[in-house]
């Protein structure tokens, strides 16, 4: 097939995309690397063009290591860090343990359910995700829904609301189709006689399933738990409105960094690092995708 | 080459003389008794029943929606009739899971486990019945080397060419040692050439185990080739059960004898029977129909001569005046190599098949298009039929 | 053949159950007169009134939409040129590095996203505001509208548009006629998602967004910070409604289009 000049049409995503994304992104690794001031905007050095090399020179010196070194001595980010990676990954196994039934049992429904299955999915993700969200808060508090239900069943009340579980709740929530698409896809697509062989030869019905079912879907299992732990390490919404202020994770400390301390340096500090433990995650899913697309 | 060929004919005449179903003492391994089955609106299976004995190859043959898939994967366990027994030795498994019966499936798809190996796709039913691990290495051994697989244990099914498939979907279904193997459109996946070879291959593989198989296709070809007997299925019952050679020269019916392979049905009425035969009135045939024998008729009676076309005449002069004979023009001409079949239209405008073996290099006065020719055939080579 | 077990249809309602009784009990409450969540005070709809008397929460939308539609649009034309480029385009110098940029900020946590494009706008004097917001939308969501495009894009047959250039289309011409109409559900699709995903964003509107230029979720956040509010559960009733409006307008859309086909 002749191409001709189609790839002209790159140019203009191209561009924008190298001043919106490309551009900022080595301004944050930059400002990593600077000092906070009390000017505004509260970092230095600055880059100083009317003087000319010697300016840059000046900007280069003013470089360094600081807003990292940091880091690791302030408990608030070593346990924001580790509390971010744990939360992410239990909400991961508690999304895998739940979504795997449901999209296991949407697959054994005739394509005209399917259809209508997969829309009823998809269909909360169309609603403003700070609302779910917020509509947990009247679940989850103290004298909320969930603890009147409780109370009237006579069970003592749970504190939720605040607390690293409602997180989790929160988390297993929102990212419930993320788990449970990737999922359906490679069950959806899974060839029934499979099953049926497996059974001729005298496995159960349980037995073909661990032993065949089961295995052949481990690329949805993986698709769906990166899809999912990827943004959930850096989620802030959630731990912001369901977490209490006990509950530190890495999205929710740039915001703070940022907005309330006002230290860009060590915002983007953390935000890089953030972004270096997420890298291989990222990778891995991308290579995932390339290798399903072939 | 040599050897095969000898092996097929010790096959041959090993079948002559098996023939269980003859013999009123013999028990059924398989016996289907007034099986239904319905999905919705439609009537799958209705009422049939059929023995099928041990060590016999038998195929079931119909065309698509005939109910012969339904009907194997009942006695597979995919599928619980609604009405009637399925005995296997005397015991009913109609409500058994499929697990639990001692029967096992070649898919038509093979449905190979692509997550394993050959080696272990060959093992999943040995597994399954927990048999210790050095017999269920060494059985797997003997399998790969029955199919002729030795050293591709460790390939994933994608690796396979298609036959590979077929053989390790083969081997994995006997591993188990069921009592008896069902095969759906085994051969549907694989080309001609292949599909010819294996054939062969299949019936010496079944010959040598002495286990039961029971093929499900839709090729007459197929399943006159392998099969000991076969059952002609249409519309969820079962028309006619015999030898190959039996339904394809005795065909019970029009749609049997059609269905099996090609046939020219010419009408008529019983006019008189006597020592020749029956001799019957026709329209498209003005010397009138005479078949060496038939079934007692009513005079008047209608009923219809099957001929096949390679017991047809094809003349280039005029034969002798009599029955049986009828003149027409080439209309086609098909050219197959070893045989030639010829379309003949009569003066009615109807078509006739004639086929003729290709037996000499060079002929003199070839047959071509537009030809006038006359047709014959021996009363003996028409099947009087009355359905 | 494929029967859900008692078990499979357990497991899918019970799914179901827990993606939308959160939403149901929002939208009931909204029609609660009691200002208490596990009261119930009868029926009313005085939060709705509320609602309408409230001017910040009424600029908040206004502004939302305004950015919604503009930064949607962007993203598309962009998205689809992007699309265009990586299924047609061959392999151009740069092609690794553009697909790169593509994808990053799909799977980029926000914050990241919207601190960087912070800094842009800091470094280049921009005053942050309305334009801003809209920018950074219109970025983060071409991703998400190339992936839409770029899917259909690659599964349309390429022989339909060399056909067009046989019957004497000249290239551009047999995109024009051919593949564009033929995409064009998707392209409406990649505009809802870019569209829905700029109303729902709050991180990158914080972030970029400057006085004057409060953003739905903005609002909504900053109320929501307070506590349980009745009026939230209204405005909030009115999003699902018109987002259940919108679905249900595809679906029917859809539905037609195939009747006729």
């Amino acid at each position: 097939m002749k191409r001709g000049r189609t790839w002209l049409a790159a140019i203009p995503p191209y561009l924008w995309l190298a001043l919106f994304f490309a551009l900022p992104f080595l301004l944050v690794a930059k400002l990593s690397l600077s000092d906070t001031a009390l000017a505004i905007p509260p970092y230095a050095p600055r880059l100083d063009w009317s003087r000319g090399v010697a300016g840059v020179m000046a900007f280069v010196r003013g470089l360094d290591l600081e807003a990292y070194a940091r880091l690791p001595q302030d408990r608030i980010y070593v346990s924001a860090y580790a509390s971010s990676l744990r939360i992410a990954a239990l909400a991961t196994a508690v999304l895998l343990v739940l979504g795997y039934p449901i999209a296991y049992g949407m697959s054994r429904f005739g394509p005209a359910a399917r259809q209508a299955l997969v829309m009823a999915v998809i269909l909360p993700f169309w609603t403003s995700f700070l609302i779910r969200i917020y509509a947990w808060i009247a679940i989850l508090k103290p004298a909320g829904l969930l603890n009147s239900l409780l109370a009237q069943v006579g069970l003592p009340p749970l504190q939720l609301l605040n607390s690293e579980a409602g997180v989790i709740i929160g988390l297993v929530y929102a990212y419930l189709p993320f788990m449970v698409l990737p999922l359906y896809a490679v069950l959806e697509k899974q060839d029934e006689s499979l099953l049926e062989a497996a059974q001729d030869l005298g496995a159960t019905r349980a037995g073909a399933f661990w032993q065949v079912t089961f295995p052949l879907s481990l690329r949805g299992v993986a698709a769906g738990a990166l899809l999912c732990f990827i943004p959930m390490v850096g989620e802030f919404v959630i731990p912001d409105l369901l977490g209490g202020s006990e509950t530190l994770m890495l999205g929710r400390t740039v915001w703070t960094e940022f907005f309330a301390n006002r230290d860009w340096p060590a915002a983007s500090a953390v935000a890089i690092v953030l972004l270096a433990t997420l890298l291989a995650p990222i990778l891995l899913f991308q290579r995932q995708q390339a290798k399903v697309l072939r | 080459m040599s050897a095969a060929l000898n092996e097929r004919r010790g096959v041959g005449a090993a079948r002559s003389t098996f023939a269980p179903w003859e013999d009123p003492a013999a028990r059924p391994l398989v016996s289907f008794q007034g099986v239904s089955k319905r999905f919705g609106d439609h009537q799958a299976v209705r009422g049939l029943s059929l023995d099928i004995y041990e060590r016999e190859f038998f195929a079931l043959l119909g065309p698509s929606g005939c109910g012969k898939t339904t009907l194997m994967r009942m006695l597979a366990g995919f599928e619980a009739p609604d009405e009637g027994q399925i005995l296997l030795e005397g015991r009913d498994i109609a409500r058994l899971p499929p697990h639990a019966r001692p029967v096992h499936m070649m898919f038509q798809s093979y449905a190979l486990f692509p997550h394993l190996s050959v080696a272990q796709n060959i093992a999943f039913g040995l597994k399954q019945q927990r048999l210790p691990k050095a017999e269920i290495a060494a059985r797997v051994e003997e399998m790969l080397a029955l199919v002729r697989l030795e050293g591709l244990q460790r390939r994933k099914p994608h690796e396979l060419s298609g036959g590979q498939r077929q053989r390790v979907a083969l081997a994995r279904a006997i591993a188990p040692r069921p009592r008896i193997l069902l095969l759906d459109e085994p051969l549907a996946a694989l080309d001609r050439r292949l599909r010819e070879e294996t054939q062969f291959e299949l019936m010496n593989l079944q010959h040598e185990l002495g286990v039961t198989f029971m093929i499900v296709t839709h090729d007459q070809e197929e399943a006159m080739v392998v099969a000991d007997r076969l059952a002609v299925m249409r519309e969820g019952e079962v028309v006619q059960v015999g030898r190959p050679a039996q339904v394809y020269e005795a065909p019970a019916d029009r749609y049997v004898a059609g269905f099996l392979g090609d046939v020219n049905l010419f009408e008529g009425r019983m006019e008189a029977q006597g020592a020749e035969g029956l001799r019957f009135a026709s329209a498209e045939v003005p010397g009138g129909l005479l078949a060496a024998e038939g079934p007692q008729l009513a005079p008047g009676a209608s009923a219809w001569l099957a001929v096949r076309p390679e017991k047809m005449g094809l003349h280039q002069e005029p034969p002798p005046e009599g029955a049986n004979r009828m003149a027409g023009e080439v209309h086609d001409i098909g050219y197959l190599g070893d045989w030639t079949t010829y379309v003949v239209e009569l003066s009615s405008g109807r078509r006739v098949k004639v086929a003729r073996a290709n037996a000499s290099r060079q002929v003199e006065r070839p047959v071509s298009w537009g030809d006038k020719v006359w047709l014959s055939f021996a009363p003996d080579s028409a099947v009087v039929l009355v359905r | 053949m494929r029967r859900p077990s008692t078990f499979n249809r357990v497991s899918v309602a019970a799914g179901l159950a827990f993606l939308y009784a959160p939403i149901v009990l929002l939208v009931v409450y909204s029609f609660n007169a009691s200002r208490l969540v596990t009261v119930w005070g009868g029926f009313s709809t005085r939060w709705y009134a509320a609602l309408l008397r409230d001017q910040q929460m009424l600029d908040a939308i206004w502004v939302t939409l305004r950015v919604g539609v503009i930064s949607a649009t962007l993203a598309t034309v962009l998205g689809t040129l992007a699309a265009v480029a990586l299924v047609r385009g061959g392999r151009f110098r740069g092609r690794t590095a553009f697909s790169g940029m593509v994808y990053a900020p799909l799977v980029m946590p926000e914050v990241i996203l919207g601190l960087s494009l912070l800094l842009l706008f800091v470094s280049l004097g921009l005053p942050r505001g309305f334009w801003t917001v809209t920018l950074s939308h219109a970025t983060v969501t071409l991703c998400y509208a190339t992936v839409v495009v770029q899917a259909r894009l690659a599964s349309f047959d390429g022989a339909l548009e060399e056909a067009a250039q046989d019957l004497g289309c000249s290239p551009a011409g047999a995109f024009l006629r051919v593949t564009l109409p033929n995409i064009a559900p998707a392209i409406a699709a990649a505009w809802m998602l870019a569209f829905t995903l700029s109303l729902d964003d709050l991180v990158i509107a914080s972030f970029t967004s400057g006085p004057g230029a409060t953003t739905l979720p903005m609002r909504l956040y900053s109320q929501v910070r307070l506590g349980v509010n009745p009026e939230i559960n209204a405005v909030s009733t009115l999003l699902i409604g018109l987002v259940t409006l919108g679905v249900l307008a595809a679906y029917l859309v859809q539905r037609r289009r195939a009747d006729r086909a």
